[in-house]
């Protein structure tokens, strides 16, 4: 019988959390190759290549969930690090700096063992791509010089316009190929070009039952509790391209679709208002985010952010430019408008009253947009929305107080709303 | 029917009581807020000036920083949704209201209904706020109170062009340094003040009639300020500091009908 026969969704999702940092601590012991990698980065070709993957964004969110990140932005503040990078970045630079150490001087540093981060093995090689953001070039580059490895740089260049131009699929299919042949000589194999296939349609198929939960949101009372996206999404980042992802989203789904049959929902009748939230979490208050807003009867029914993983494609087309559209296409390496009919989309997808806008001091190309995007929307919808400052894994730069009041204002005025009409 | 507000602010607590949703009975304030004997000394100073007890009360709404603290509140609101009702019932020509309180300055725009179109607060920062008058103050030797009556006798404006409280502070430093005429410095730190809210309340699309409320509000300098900046005639708020603990005893009134 299967270790996990009979498992709920949560305890699928814990174990193949724990089991994909173990493949790769086991992977470095016997000798095999560990990458690091951007989070929207193509995650097919290494695991092909049976490269095993750990996700330093995933990680240092899981850092900051366990209220690790003070001590690791202190190691990253200590190399130079300025509190305008992102807290990621310092993050994840803060424990690779932890790790040299380990490995230079046999001790691990005092910070590391008392730290609750998850135990992650350092890179053979990075692999990293500009989908989602620039500062991610940076933070690998100097990955790969502090350790002296390997880094492998996928370009997929901002849609400045709408729908993606062939050129554009072309010229990232090209990237991707030219990644391909890195990973060749890193290895010193050729790439499996039917096992390639197998990979894509396994990334389908988790991408697939992904998509089925985040559905879920639509029904009103929602059986989804939208703020469980963000607890799954590690699977969607770190093993869409195993079957880890995929067999736990098929049971979160299929839990979800029998609640709704049996008319359990999230908030259980307590559901007064639905909200869209716009931006990454605040992982080091994730809790805090979520319990003010549920104590207020407010659900949290659509989000773009774990959306990103939303990545369908034909793992049939050889071309490969249906691939290199799913990963352009996000919607935050896409103009404004674009960014703009999405938020539209799934505020009227999940019968949406306003949104959390979530100003975050770390991710400048997500929240430098809020401001106008914000304003649009309201223009467009008549939804009203409320912003805060934050930020993804530095928990210094948030106010509960403020945090409240804003959110409250905001349930008020959404309530203000639904009993008008 | 007596119902009340209770606002809890970061400097200072304010408490109204209200008679059959109109009538003002009772408007305290305590110049210490949350966490402080304050909300409890608004409370009785109110009781003592009605001549009412807390079981005449059918309805206590709490707002404020400090809501969630106060163990006598039947519910808990925002002080925006709070302002908006205080000054709505006050002045109903009110489209847009400018709050500058002790650590927050917000602009709230109002429909012709009194509802809620928008509201934008200060970023997580000092700066605009009463608590920067305050460190200002200090460092000019006066005191709140008196940054008005210097600000009146100013002949000039000394910009003060740091928002980071900390380094306007330098800055007012350097300027008493160099010789600056204090009065003139307490009158850019009013329009550092001005402008730093009057960005707020341009952002939601400033409307007319602007009423201004919050403890700062209390200081005429700020007021021909705020009034400077948006170059149209700033309505005060009768009873500034007091307008959200006004709300939040209207939102108690229309609770208590309901109960």
């Amino acid at each position: 019988m299967s270790l996990t026969q009979g498992m709920t969704a949560k305890k699928l999702l814990g174990y193949y959390q724990n089991k994909a940092d173990q493949d790769a601590r086991e992977a470095k012991a016997r000798g095999d190759l560990v990458c690091w990698s951007a989070s929207v980065a193509p995650s097919e070709f290494c695991v092909t290549m049976g490269i095993a993957m750990v996700y330093p964004e995933t990680h240092a969110a899981g850092i900051g969930a366990r209220k690790g990140a003070i001590d690791m932005l202190d190691v990253a503040s200590r190399k130079g690090y300025n509190i305008d990078c992102c807290s990621y970045g310092r993050v994840n630079m803060g424990y690779m700096e932890c790790l040299k150490e380990a490995a230079i001087t046999g001790v691990k540093p005092e910070v590391l063992v008392n730290s609750p981060a998850a135990d992650v093995p350092l890179p053979d090689l990075v692999i990293t791509c500009n989908n989602i953001c620039n500062t991610l070039l940076k933070w690998y580059e100097n990955l790969a010089v502090e350790l002296d490895i390997p880094c492998i740089v996928i370009d997929v260049p901002f849609n400045h316009t709408m729908p993606i131009p062939e050129y554009a699929k072309a010229y990232i299919a090209d990237q991707f190929r030219n990644a391909i042949s890195q990973l060749e000589v890193i290895c010193g194999r050729p790439f499996d070009w039917k096992k390639f296939k197998e990979v894509k349609d396994q990334t389908q198929r988790s991408v697939y039952h992904w998509n089925r939960i985040a559905d879920m949101a639509q029904y009103k009372p929602s059986p989804l509790n939208g703020f469980d996206l963000f607890n799954y999404m590690a699977l969607i980042v770190a093993c869409r391209s195993l079957d880890y992802a995929e067999i736990t989203f098929k049971a979160f789904a299929d839990e979800l679709e029998a609640n709704l049959k049996a008319g359990i929902y999230a908030f259980k009748g307590a559901e007064k208002t639905r909200f869209q939230w716009e931006g990454i979490a605040v992982w080091p208050h994730l809790g805090h985010t979520f319990k003010t807003m549920k104590n207020l009867g407010a659900i949290m029914t659509g989000t773009a952010y774990p959306a990103l993983w939303d990545l369908h494609y034909d793992a049939n087309d050889e071309s490969l430019h249906s691939m290199a559209e799913a990963y352009t296409r996000i919607y935050i390496n896409t103009c404004l408008s674009n960014k703009v009919e999405v938020l539209l989309n799934i505020m009227e997808k999940g019968k949406i009253d306003g949104t959390i806008y979530h100003l975050n001091r770390s991710c400048k190309l997500m929240s430098f947009l809020n401001v106008e995007t914000a304003e649009i929307i309201k223009e467009a919808n008549g939804k009203p929305y409320v912003s805060f400052d934050g930020d993804q894994t530095d928990p210094n730069v948030y106010s509960e107080a403020q945090y409240e009041t804003r959110v409250q204002a905001l349930v008020e005025m959404m309530e203000a709303n639904l009993a008008e009409a | 029917m007596y119902t009340m507000g209770v606002d809890i602010g970061s400097a200072s607590s304010k408490a109204v009581i209200l008679k059959d949703g109109k009538d003002i009975v009772a408007a305290e304030v305590v110049q210490v807020g949350t966490g402080s004997s304050g909300p409890k000394k608004a409370m009785e100073n109110a009781f003592e000036a009605s001549g009412l007890k807390q079981e005449d009360i059918s309805f206590t709404v709490a707002t404020g920083y400090g809501r969630f603290s106060l163990e006598d509140a039947d519910k808990q609101m925002s002080e925006i949704s709070c302002h908006a009702k205080g000054i709505y019932h006050l002045v109903p020509t009110a489209r847009t209201i400018i709050d500058i309180g002790g650590q927050d300055a917000k602009a709230i725009r109002l429909d012709n209904k009194g509802g809620i179109k928008q509201f934008f607060m200060n970023d997580k920062c000092a700066a605009g706020t009463g608590r920067f008058i305050e460190v200002m103050a200090r460092v000019l030797e006066t005191t709140l109170d008196e940054m008005a009556g210097l600000d009146e006798q100013a002949e000039e404006t000394a910009p003060i062009s740091s928002t980071c409280t900390v380094f306007a502070e330098s800055e007012v430093i350097s300027q008493l340094s160099k010789g600056t005429n204090r009065n003139n410095i307490a009158r850019g730190v009013h329009m550092s003040v001005a402008s730093r809210a009057c960005g707020l309340a341009y952002r939601g699309g400033l409307e007319k009639d602007v009423v201004f409320t919050g403890g700062v509000a209390r200081n005429a300098g700020v007021v021909r300020a705020v009034s400077s900046v948006l170059k149209t005639d700033v309505i005060v708020a009768p009873n500034p500091q007091t307008t959200g603990a006004l709300g939040a005893a209207l939102f108690a009134y229309e609770a208590a009908q309901k109960k």
